[in-house]
């Protein structure tokens, strides 16, 4: 007998019983099912969520590999330069080393296991208590909340925060499809007012940091952003921001596997290259202006904005997780706007906000995350007045007639 | 008068088994069936009883609200059965049909003032061809329509040709569009393929519509939103070209023929081809499926009817179509790259490669039905100016207002076919749209 009609009998034995959807669940990721159709259409398309939902894990999985080696070059990095030892990035002789990928690894894959084994415990839980069907959201929130957070982070604050983002953030609204907020961002929300020690500084951004803080073998890394709103000096060269060997959250700081994954998602007809392209274009126009009221003389170097503010519009884009944002949270389509003209409006204000609060919040400077929270609260609003448009042109016609 | 519409947001989708052109007379099936659910809406009083002898063209049952309009049999001979469902709902008359086809006799026209041409469409049979908007659902035949709007092709996946099945009946179709002409003060529309050669063109008094563009282009619900979307208030009747000849011939020859061309099609037919028969008959009389396991629907795959092996062909159905039954698991099937089947992403399917390439789909439904998550997608295959999910979710909660404001009186469940076909959550868009049109009748009425 062969495991195709094991699995059916089993299938067959669980049904009408409580446990069947967490079965199921494991059922439908090694088969799709027998479903035919019933009403309707007689054929379907060959995408389902679980397809939509692999390909955007895809798209993920360069910036994660990418993020384990460079939480290892951070470290080496970091002890190099506590011992005067500076050193230049290079991708073969030192950043692809076996060396960076085990500390990388022994840090970050139990950050993606904890994220994945809790959030998927308590959606197999509702599930089960609600009696549908395990649905694939989690599968990119849980690869999206390990590359978002600093490499240092304790496991239990990640299991705690998973737990809140999932059970308030989107099961308490009725599970996938249904939730106001963008359950990984509200799962960084959560840790950034819960335990922002471990959220922002110098120390949370290159593993053992935090450990040795004190210690004669002190190491820190400071991430761009918190140069700039210090006023310090940036060390790091432009490739430097822009091929990632900088201190970041853990996926997010290679711009050019974001510009993969994006290419990638925007081909595939996944992601809205909408919500991707006018999100760039509202944070270059936020960039722009603050650079405008420097070039003004508004704002001189004694104030603690000019620092971030001075930065030219464009550099906006490769600093911080701007990039990482507008790609891969700004486009989750349950949360943003839902039509395409109300996309435009979201994705811009989306932009607009994120440098806006980077600029003018120097204790904590990354912005995009709080950003995309508020206009996902916005959202709906924007695609009403989208679709009063819509209403009014209707009504306008039935007035013409009457008229 | 003729005028082009350009259709452009919409999915030709290219599918195997289109019938060849050639016309074969199927063999006269000895029992038929009508099935009162053909007709949405209605609810069937019967006229006759098990075991009586009925006439072609003599009235079946009629609807229970609104008495006048009624229904008639294709086919001369023997009520074989009534079935009948819960609260004795009638679901189906089975007909034992006689060797030789003997017609009622159909009184002729009293004469062309509207009233008297409404009482002939009611009393032979005719009404149930009229449909109205909003709701699509037989017209109300005290309602007094702006417009009549008549589809000249179906732009479905393997539909049926009907400048090809209607190209011998310029005579009848003729006669029945000057009917209905007379029928009542308002222009009459036709919508035809730009290419089409079709005789309808040398007509006098009507509007063609020369239609280019991908499916739904052929949906009259597209051609009216461009034409003369319809208000609140506003009546628009519906008819499909094929039936026109039905009703020709009641007014040339004075019976009811219930003849149609209908097309065979479908990867799992082993002829493809078109087939003569009359509405009500038994498919086993004509189909050669290629395999067992396989789905026989009247009508096509987007829109159409399951039935069973020894099933009849549909009151409106111009095709029957088979494809494979697609009741078999597929290892990895979410995650592997998908070369033979359709889809309108790139997601690792790479039919967007082979934009020519004709399909074999079965009826799998490819993923299991959950809540909808993706957006943007339905808007590229939706032509009308309506927010597809907007609408769609109006319906699943039931808002009335919301319902009226978003569009609800220019959709039927068939505009929804291809955006339900596309969608990744299979969500049963048509279902949800009829559920919605029903209740805004009931309410709203």
């Amino acid at each position: 007998m062969s495991i195709k009609s094991k699995l059916h009998d089993i299938k067959e034995s669980f049904k009408g019983k409580t446990m069947a959807p967490a079965f199921n669940a494991f059922h439908t990721f090694l088969f799709t099912p027998n479903d035919v159709t019933s009403s309707g259409t007689h054929i379907k398309v060959a995408d389902d969520l679980k397809r939509t939902m692999n390909t955007v894990i895809m798209s993920l999985v360069p910036c994660l590999i990418f993020g384990i080696f460079n939480a290892g070059y951070q470290h080496n990095f970091a002890i190099d330069a506590a011992n005067g030892i500076s050193t230049q990035a290079s991708l073969f002789v030192n950043f692809l080393t076996f060396d960076n990928l085990m500390i990388g690894s022994m840090k970050v894959l139990p950050l993606v296991i904890v994220s994945y084994a809790v959030g998927l415990t308590v959606e197999f839980i509702f599930a089960v208590i609600k009696g549908h069907e395990v649905e694939e959201g989690y599968l990119v929130t849980g690869m999206l909340v390990p590359l978002i957070i600093p490499v240092d982070l304790p496991l239990w604050m990640l299991a705690v925060s998973v737990i809140f983002g999932v059970v308030i953030g989107k099961e308490v609204f009725g599970g996938t499809g249904m939730n106001i907020l963008n359950p990984a961002l509200t799962i960084r929300a959560f840790l950034f007012f819960a335990y922002p020690t471990w959220m922002s500084g110098d120390k949370v951004w290159v593993y053992d940091a935090v450990n040795r803080a004190g210690s004669p073998e002190a190491i820190s890394g400071e991430t761009i952003l918190g140069s700039y709103a210090q006023n310090q000096d940036i060390i790091y060269s432009m490739s430097d921001m822009f091929f990632g060997f900088i201190p970041g959250s853990i996926g997010e700081t290679s711009k050019l596997l974001i510009i993969f994954g994006a290419l990638f998602l925007i081909f595939s007809k996944i992601g809205s290259w909408r919500i991707i392209l006018s999100t760039l274009i509202g944070a270059l126009v936020m960039g722009l202006i603050f650079n405008g009221v420097i070039e003004a003389g508004i704002i001189t170097e004694s104030s603690k904005f000019y620092g971030l503010m001075s930065v030219p519009f464009w550099e906006h884009l490769l600093i911080g997780s701007i990039l990482f944002g507008a790609v891969f949270m700004a486009t989750d389509p349950v949360t943003a706007a839902q039509t395409n003209k109300g996309k435009w409006i979201y994705g811009f204000l989306i932009g607009f906000i994120s440098i806006m609060i980077r600029v003018f919040n120097p204790a904590y400077p990354e912005g995009v995350f709080l950003a995309i929270l508020l206009m996902n609260v916005f959202a709906p609003t924007i695609d009403h007045f989208v679709i009063q448009s819509n209403v009014k042109m209707r009504l306008n016609r039935l007035k013409l007639k009457t008229a | 008068m003729s005028v082009d519409i350009v259709v452009s947001k919409g999915l030709d989708l290219r599918l195997v088994g289109a019938p060849s052109l050639q016309i074969e007379e199927a063999k006269f099936s000895k029992d038929f069936s009508i099935y009162p659910s053909d007709f949405h809406g209605i609810f069937p009083k019967l006229l006759i009883k098990e075991n009586d002898s009925i006439k072609a063209g003599q009235a079946l049952f009629f609807d229970k609200n609104s008495d006048r309009v009624k229904f008639v049999s294709p086919v001369s001979g023997k009520i074989k059965e009534i079935v009948r469902g819960d609260r004795r709902r009638v679901l189906e008359i089975k007909i034992e049909a006689d060797k030789v086809i003997s017609y009622k006799k159909i009184e002729k026209i009293k004469s062309e003032e509207p009233a008297h041409i409404i009482d002939f469409f009611l009393e032979n049979g005719l009404w149930p061809f009229i449909k109205q908007r909003p709701y699509d659902v037989i017209a109300d035949p005290n309602s007094n329509p702006k417009q009549i709007f008549i589809s000249g092709f179906d732009s479905s996946p393997l539909a049926a040709d009907f400048d090809f099945i209607t190209k011998d009946e310029k005579e009848s179709i003729s006669k029945a569009i000057s009917i209905l002409s007379k029928l009542c003060n308002c222009p009459i529309n036709i919508s035809l393929r730009k290419e089409s050669n079709s005789f309808l063109r040398e007509l006098n008094d009507v509007i063609i519509h020369n239609v280019s563009g991908p499916h739904p282009s052929g949906n009259l619900s597209t051609i009216i939103n461009k034409v003369s979307p319809i208000n609140k208030g506003d009546i628009i009747w519906t008819l499909n070209l094929p039936d026109l000849s039905i009703i020709g011939k009641a007014l040339l020859e004075g019976k009811f023929s219930a003849e149609r061309i209908i097309a065979l099609a479908g990867s799992s037919v082993s002829n493809p081809k078109y087939i003569k028969i009359l509405i009500g008959s038994n498919i086993s009389s004509f189909i050669k499926l290629k395999e067992n396991n396989a789905r026989i629907i009247s009508g096509n795959v987007l829109t159409g009817v399951k039935l069973e092996s020894s099933a009849h062909v549909r009151y409106y159905s111009n095709e029957i179509t088979a494809i494979p039954e697609g009741n078999d698991y597929d290892l990895f099937g979410w995650a592997k790259p998908m070369f033979d089947k359709f889809s309108v992403s790139r997601a690792l399917t790479f039919s967007w490669l082979f934009p020519n390439k004709k399909y074999d789909l079965n009826t799998n439904t490819n993923g299991e039905h959950r809540a909808f998550v993706v957006t943007g997608s339905f808007e590229e295959v939706f032509p009308l100016d309506i927010y597809p999910m907007q609408i769609l979710k109006a319906c699943m909660y039931k808002d009335l207002d919301e319902m009226e404001a978003l569009g609800m009186y220019e959709v039927s469940p068939e505009d929804f076919a291809l955006t339900e076909f596309i969608c990744v959550s299979k969500q049963p868009h048509q279902d949800i749209i009829r559920e919605g049109l029903d209740l805004m009748k009931k309410e709203i009425g």
